[in-house]
């Protein structure tokens, strides 16, 4: 079998999560009532003109900077006319040659290297309708609550060589945007989408081979298997004398298999021409300095300072930055005076686990920064001990109560009193005379089994370290025992 | 009887006429009118008469009230006015009842004038005759045969035969300007920018201006003084302070420069409509204007250039007319593709459809070099022509078309011919600039020529102040229709 090269190259949609729409004032919002956030201008009304939302205008940008991307100084809307009921202007308001960004790329770590995947564009346009088939009496509805949300398109090189360095550079992709909060980034609610262009090549050769476009991929492990399964089959017809055809196929989810479109093929000609109803942006070099200096820590550099600063591991680091507000969430807990070390192994090994648990995120995490460093607090000035720290965690998540108040209700304060210690440690080794003489055999560890027994009489309260500390004092005072 | 809107105005003021009576009146005229003019597309009775009412009853409680109180006024049946059937004269619009207020419309009401009926258009101002609306032919008042220019036509002869004393229209390439000379009457195009397009069904998003149709220029100047003004909801809208447009009518001409091109004196005009023009330019002259010939060298572009920018626009602005949203759908069709083809082709007319599909074919892949983007180049040269004229001169006088109205029927198979009526008025549209057209004669048979004055972007004040002197001199713009038309 000949070596086959596989090139792919991916166009990202990222719906914008603005309070409002692209050309007009009403509600952009996911999940409402059909045709309730709607007006004139995205209902296209005979008369009605856009208003370019600016800020709209600042996350495309943002977004490009953040993707390395040259971003334009002067850039404007054109129109893309196409019928279809979803459109109910017949065009959709986009850009055609003069994009708010131009060429960027992207550094996507994988199997330990960085690899380098270029950026072709960024521009903004209107998000179209929704097509309701189902359940009508055999008509279909229109619901235009989605028609004119800011849409980004991101198109990418033809740089990609696998299945797994797409779905990495998607992985990625998602990453910086949810770092600028600039959209919900949820592939399952529609508000990423991804279109894959794929073709397979003789190894060495230099032109690429016939592509094809997948479409309706509604996760980035189903962009995954389709782009295999495309590359299966192209490689399959080739070696058997086919030729590729040019097309769009759609991922069946469920066989996991692309299947061609049944649609007719219609050369489309959209007909673009810049929009007369807006005028062209102009932006100075220096608004685009400003907003460059303004975007977050990217997370690669925001990891690295993590692990160097804060003494974290590097795998820890790449945890607590996989998502910006987590790493928001960790810092916080930093500035409210927890130690590095202690929020990641708090953050990474407990809150994860009950969010987990939960299907929470970290955004409306119950546990607020300043209650878990207050908690570490605790621990650290041994008011508890780390156990009851992990006892009383869950009530914690589970109340959103601090950590102090369930320690005074529950009466957990860590006793430290050397006394009431020391009494404890006289019962044990009333109850336990094995344990002196194993120690008195030279079975050092024995006198493990006395701190278990003290800890156990406390109900946990003890302190540890007098525990250890009492523990040897009366092995050597009282039983002449050099533990 | 009270004519001019300032003079309703002054009646309405001084409470010898209630607004109730004015739109009464306004109703009885049209009833003696319409029969022959058919101005008017649709009449809202009783929503004028209850807006009448309310003015009358704030006005009886000492109650401010707006620069228009009274006013009874016609607005042409593109302009959307909110829970009022807005067709455009065509077919497809068929039961389309807006649910907003274009900006205009929300100004005028603000200001306290009373719509009392839509007129007639070229189907979506599509036309140089107001032949081509999809429901009725409207008659010029001077002439009944002959055609009202267009296609603010119905504005135009609702004006002319005194129905209204003022209404609104809007010029794309001299939609305003043409009807108002051809009827004897003023009308102003803004500057593109000034009057907020919101509101105005699209035809030509980059040439469409709102504009009013009066009875002399003083009533231009109040009409464009409640209409104009920056809007953010038209992002092509102007953010520039609108000027004292009353103050320039009282200005004399003395030392204005008025600038004639030699262009538009050639080949093709009516003999009688030159030598009316140049009886006006005497007539300038002798209030001590300074008259100086101009060259606008790219002229003769101008009419290939507007119907590619217009028709381009236009054929992406109407296809949002598929039957699927609002409007008419076709009743009978097969499949998706078939409601989309049929819904089109059953509620556009033959005008329509032919600059959609101009339109369309020079924005198609292959042909988008070689028309539309040529037109926009030639576009940039015929707005230098305008920015060189004006560095020498304040106002441009032309004639406003090259002939007076033209017989109903006559150019209606001609489409180029009927193309050639806007010679004089598209290069304006295409610039950006103001232009106005006055009455300034009759032709041997009675009809109204109009003179076109044209300014610099946002130069209105110079139009008026021109129009103005010019009207104080001259009483074209006062004789009535008789003859032939409509009884006075």
């Amino acid at each position: 079998m000949a070596a086959f090269e596989t090139v792919i190259g991916l166009e990202v949609h990222l719906q914008l999560n603005t309070r409002t729409k692209m050309f007009c004032r009403c509600r952009n919002h996911f999940g409402d009532a059909p045709n309730t956030n709607v007006c004139p201008v995205c209902l296209g009304m005979p008369g009605s003109l856009p208003v370019i939302n600016e800020t709209a205008v600042r996350y495309a940008r943002q977004a490009g900077l953040m993707l390395n991307c040259a971003v334009a100084q002067f850039s404007k809307f054109d129109r893309k006319n196409y019928f279809y009921p979803d459109l109910p202007k017949a065009y959709q308001i986009s850009q055609y040659d003069l994009p708010l960004c131009g060429k960027g790329h992207i550094d996507v770590e994988m199997d330990g290297g960085t690899r380098r995947f270029g950026i072709t564009r960024v521009h903004l346009e209107e998000d179209a309708g929704k097509l309701v088939h189902d359940g009508h009496g055999g008509g279909s509805l229109v619901d235009l609550n989605r028609s004119g949300t800011p849409l980004l398109e991101i198109v990418s090189e033809p740089d990609m060589r696998s299945p797994d360095e797409a779905h990495a550079y998607l992985v990625t992709l998602k990453q910086l945007m949810s770092y600028l909060d600039i959209s919900d980034c949820n592939m399952e609610e529609g508000s990423l989408r991804c279109d894959a262009n794929v073709s397979v090549r003789p190894a060495g050769q230099a032109a690429f081979g016939t592509k094809v476009e997948i479409k309706n991929m509604n996760s980035f492990k189903a962009v995954q298997k389709a782009l295999a399964y495309e590359v299966r089959r192209q490689i399959a017809a080739i070696e058997a004398g086919q030729t590729i055809v040019q097309e769009t196929r759609l991922f069946d989810a469920n066989s996991e298999k692309t299947v061609s479109m049944r649609t007719k093929e219609q050369a489309h000609d959209y007909r673009y021409f810049p929009d007369p109803d807006l005028v062209p942006m102009t932006f100075t070099a220096a608004e685009i300095e400003t907003l460059k200096a303004q975007l977050p820590e990217r997370p690669a550099v925001r990891r690295e300072r993590f692990a160097a600063q804060y003494g974290i591991s590097a795998y820890d680091a790449g945890v607590l930055t996989a998502e910006k507000p987590l790493a928001d969430y960790f810092e916080a807990a930093i500035s409210a005076g927890m130690s590095g070390k202690a929020a990641a192994n708090w953050i990474i090994n407990n809150l994860m686990a009950e969010l987990n648990a939960a299907h929470r995120s970290i955004t409306d995490c119950p546990i607020t920064p300043a209650h878990l460093a207050e908690l570490g607090a605790l621990i650290e000035g041994n008011v508890i001990s780390g156990n009851i720290g992990k006892q009383i965690f869950p009530e914690m998540f589970n109340t959103g109560k601090a950590p102090e108040e369930i320690v005074n209700e529950k009466g957990l304060v860590q006793i430290t009193d050397s006394a009431e210690i020391d009494a404890w440690v006289n019962e044990a080794i009333a109850r336990n005379p094995d344990v002196i003489e194993s120690l008195k055999a030279g079975k050092g560890k024995a006198a493990g089994k006395l701190v278990g027994a003290v800890m156990q009489m406390s109900k946990g309260k003890a302190n540890p370290a007098l525990v250890n500390e009492r523990i040897r004092h009366i092995l050597i005072e009282t039983h002449g025992l050099d533990a | 009887m009270f004519e001019t809107a300032l003079q309703w105005l002054d009646a309405l003021r001084g409470k010898a006429v209630s607004a109730r009576e004015a739109v009464e009146a306004a109703y009885a005229r049209i009833g003696t009118c319409e029969p022959r003019v058919h101005a008017f597309l649709s009449l809202q009775n009783t929503q004028a008469l209850a807006d009448a009412d309310a003015i009358d009853a704030q006005r009886a409680a000492g109650m401010p009230l707006g620069r228009l109180a009274g006013l009874p006024v016609a607005i042409k049946d593109n302009l959307c006015d909110k829970g009022i059937e807005c067709r455009c004269a065509s077919r497809v619009l068929e039961g389309y009842i807006p649910p907003y207020h274009a900006t205009v419309v929300a100004k005028l009401r603000a200001a306290g004038a009373i719509i009392i009926g839509r007129t007639n258009l070229d189907e979506f101002a599509m036309g140089s005759s107001t032949e081509n609306s999809g429901y009725q032919v409207t008659c010029n008042p001077w002439d009944i045969e002959r055609i009202p220019g267009g296609s603010s036509g119905g504005s135009a002869a609702a004006v002319a035969s005194r129905e209204v004393p003022a209404a609104f229209g809007s010029d794309t390439g001299g939609s305003i300007r043409q009807p108002a000379a051809l009827c004897g009457v003023t009308g102003l195009k803004p500057t593109y920018g000034r009057v907020s397009r919101n509101g105005l069904v699209a035809y030509g998003s980059s040439l469409d201006q709102i504009g009013p149709l009066t009875l002399d220029v003083r009533d231009a100047a109040l009409m464009l003084s409640v209409i104009a003004g920056h809007d953010p909801g038209d992002s092509t809208s102007a953010e520039v302070p609108v000027a004292d447009y009353a103050a320039a009518l009282h200005a004399s001409v003395a030392g204005m420069k008025i600038g004639v091109p030699r262009e538009y004196f050639v080949s093709g005009i009516d003999p009688q409509v030159a030598q009316a023009v140049r009886a006006a330019l005497a007539s300038f002259e002798k209030a001590g204007a300074e008259i100086i010939e101009i060259s606008l060298p790219h002229t003769e572009y101008a009419i290939p250039t507007y119907y590619i920018v217009a028709t381009a626009e236009a054929s992406s602005n109407l296809a949002r007319y598929d039957g699927i949203h609002y409007g008419r759908r076709a009743p009978v069709a097969k499949d998706l593709w078939d409601v989309y083809t049929k819904s089109r082709r059953e509620g556009f007319g033959d005008e329509v459809i032919r600059r959609v599909l101009l339109g369309t074919y020079v924005l198609s892949s292959g042909y988008y070099d070689a028309y539309y983007l040529k037109a926009l180049k030639v576009r940039t040269l015929i707005t230098r022509d305008f920015d060189t004229a004006f560095e020498r001169v304040d106002v441009i006088a032309t004639p406003t078309s090259p002939t007076a109205a033209f017989k109903t029927g006559e150019k209606a198979d001609d489409p180029l011919q009927m193309y050639l009526s806007d010679i004089f008025t598209v290069s304006v549209n295409l610039a950006g600039i103001p232009g106005m057209s006055i009455p300034c004669g009759f032709t041997d048979t009675g009809l109204p020529i109009g003179l076109q004055l044209l300014a610099r972007p946002f130069g209105e004040p110079a139009l008026i102040r021109a129009g103005s002197a010019y009207q104080q001199a001259t009483d074209f713009h006062t004789r009535r229709p008789a003859q032939n038309g409509i009884a006075g």
